[in-house]
């Protein structure tokens, strides 16, 4: 198939950027997005220009390093899905694709549709741990915790961090990624110790790095290549209300 | 005292709390507005009672005095909100489908917000501040005429016309807010969460409706 693109170029985080125009032909519809912009990418070496810029890893859905914004959505058309496992065969033969980095002031362009996540990283360091010795691995069966809980924490667990929940945002907000956290730990034992102190320094951290305010409008949990439910949201507010609340 | 007032999660409290109290206020208001389908005779009397006693009652006094501080909060706060949202986000994407993922008016509370207020601006200057410092004719029994003054506004077609649309407005301001307004308070169990779904439902188009329905009845029917 024949595709035409514009993406956003940006040579570093102090350039103004721009969307330019290409085009490419033979484009194999099985292909998959990022293989799209590998191809398109051997070519522009081949020309001697500059390759664009993306982040990508694992190419199998779990990692969370891939994430434009493809056609005005998070990770493009479809739900739930990460970017490299999207296929050309979800556009039109002779389309015109736009592709975005994801836009947040917390997460600022580093070079075309890279940009820079640490303030993920940062939210994460200011509480989202547990403070134990670390030594030998301990016997799994000493601290029971039931099976629904333990899945439950592990749907919470299971956000990787892409940002998609940030850029879909009318808001910026981060309320996703940071309520996944709190409530995959605060569901257990080992996690429920450090909850008022891990909920008010990473909501503090949030904060501090410029995401927005929550509105409640869902889209987050649409785009989220996880399905993280928003209501991890809801229990972020719940224990963030009762840590304020009851803290000392 | 900024752990109050500065944190993206307790401005939303904030918002939630006033919110809901506008809420509570709005079933308060209806129910008394219910008055005005009365027959003739016996809605004029006893809605002009009714509303002298709400001016005389101290309890009542005190409950409008967090109304107007609700009202003004709410409206702080929102544009508080606004501005920070703002700056989250301050780079737009050329190309913007985002909104395909979620419900318009859950996107624009701002602006069905801006409408309500600018709704509340006039419903204040026609009838509460003509209650309260002008001058109203009295009726049989010594109470200022409000009624009258009612009957007369809603004769207008404009004026009803803006009114229902404007109450269009509010009820989808009311559907997500009130579901909102649970969400940020911190209520996360799926099954209180359907409730609190289909109580906003009933909720949002039981009070839209029925005010919308006074001045249609007033109009068509007095």
């Amino acid at each position: 198939m024949h595709i035409r693109l514009k993406i956003w170029r940006q040579e570093n985080s102090q350039d103004t950027g721009k969307m330019q125009d290409y085009e490419l032909a033979d484009v194999n519809p099985d292909m998959s997005f990022l293989e799209m912009l590998d191809m398109l990418n051997e070519q522009l070496l081949e020309q001697g220009q500059r390759a664009i810029e993306f982040d990508h890893d694992c190419r199998e859905g779990i990692c969370g390093q891939c994430g434009v914004m493809i056609n005005g959505r998070a990770h493009g058309p479809l739900k739930n899905t990460t970017t490299c496992q999207l296929h050309m065969r979800s556009f039109r033969e002779g389309e015109t694709i736009y592709i975005e980095p994801f836009r947040a002031t917390a997460f600022p362009v580093k070079c075309d549709l890279k940009i820079d996540r640490t303030a993920f990283d940062r939210v994460i360091q200011a509480g989202g741990y547990i403070s134990v010795n670390t030594g030998q691995a301990p016997e799994a069966n000493s601290i029971p915790i039931g099976h629904p809980v333990a899945e439950a924490a592990f749907d919470a667990a299971a956000c990787i961090g892409c940002g998609a929940c940030v850029a879909v945002c009318k808001n910026s907000s981060a309320a996703l990624f940071t309520s996944a956290k709190i409530t995959h730990l605060v569901l257990l034992p080992q996690g429920a110790v450090e909850a008022q102190q891990r909920v008010r320094h990473m909501v503090d951290q949030m904060d501090a790095e410029g995401f927005g305010h929550c509105s409640n409008t869902e889209a987050c949990e649409a785009e989220c290549p996880q399905q993280i439910s928003v209501l991890h949201i809801a229990r972020m507010n719940w224990e963030y209300n009762k840590a304020q609340l009851l803290k000392k | 005292m900024g752990q109050w007032t500065q944190k993206t999660l307790t401005r939303k409290n904030w918002m939630a709390f006033t919110g809901l109290f506008l809420c509570f206020f709005l079933i308060i208001h209806l129910l008394g507005n219910l008055q005005l389908l009365l027959p003739d005779e016996q809605a004029h009397l006893q809605f002009n009672a009714y509303s002298h006693l709400l001016s005389g009652n101290i309890i009542i006094k005190i409950i409008s005095w967090v109304l107007y501080a609700s009202i003004i909060a709410h409206v702080v706060y929102a544009v508080i909100i606004m501005l920070t949202n703002k700056r989250a986000g301050d780079v737009k994407y050329h190309y913007d489908r985002r909104g395909e993922v979620s419900k318009w008016y859950t996107r624009n509370m701002g602006l069905l917000g801006t409408i309500i207020f600018i709704f509340l601006v006039i419903h204040f200057r026609d009838f509460w501040y003509v209650y309260k410092f002008g001058s109203l004719p009295l009726d049989a029994r010594g109470n200022k005429d409000l009624y009258t003054l009612v009957v007369a506004v809603y004769s207008e077609t404009w004026y009803v016309l803006v009114y229902v649309l404007c109450m269009v407005a509010l009820c989808y301001h009311l559907l997500h807010g009130f579901f909102s307004a649970a969400r940020t308070l911190g209520v996360y169990h799926p099954r209180y969460v359907q409730w609190i779904r289909v109580i906003g439902w009933i909720y949002s188009v039981g009070i839209c409706a029925g005010f919308a329905l006074i001045p249609i009845y007033v109009h068509f029917l007095k």
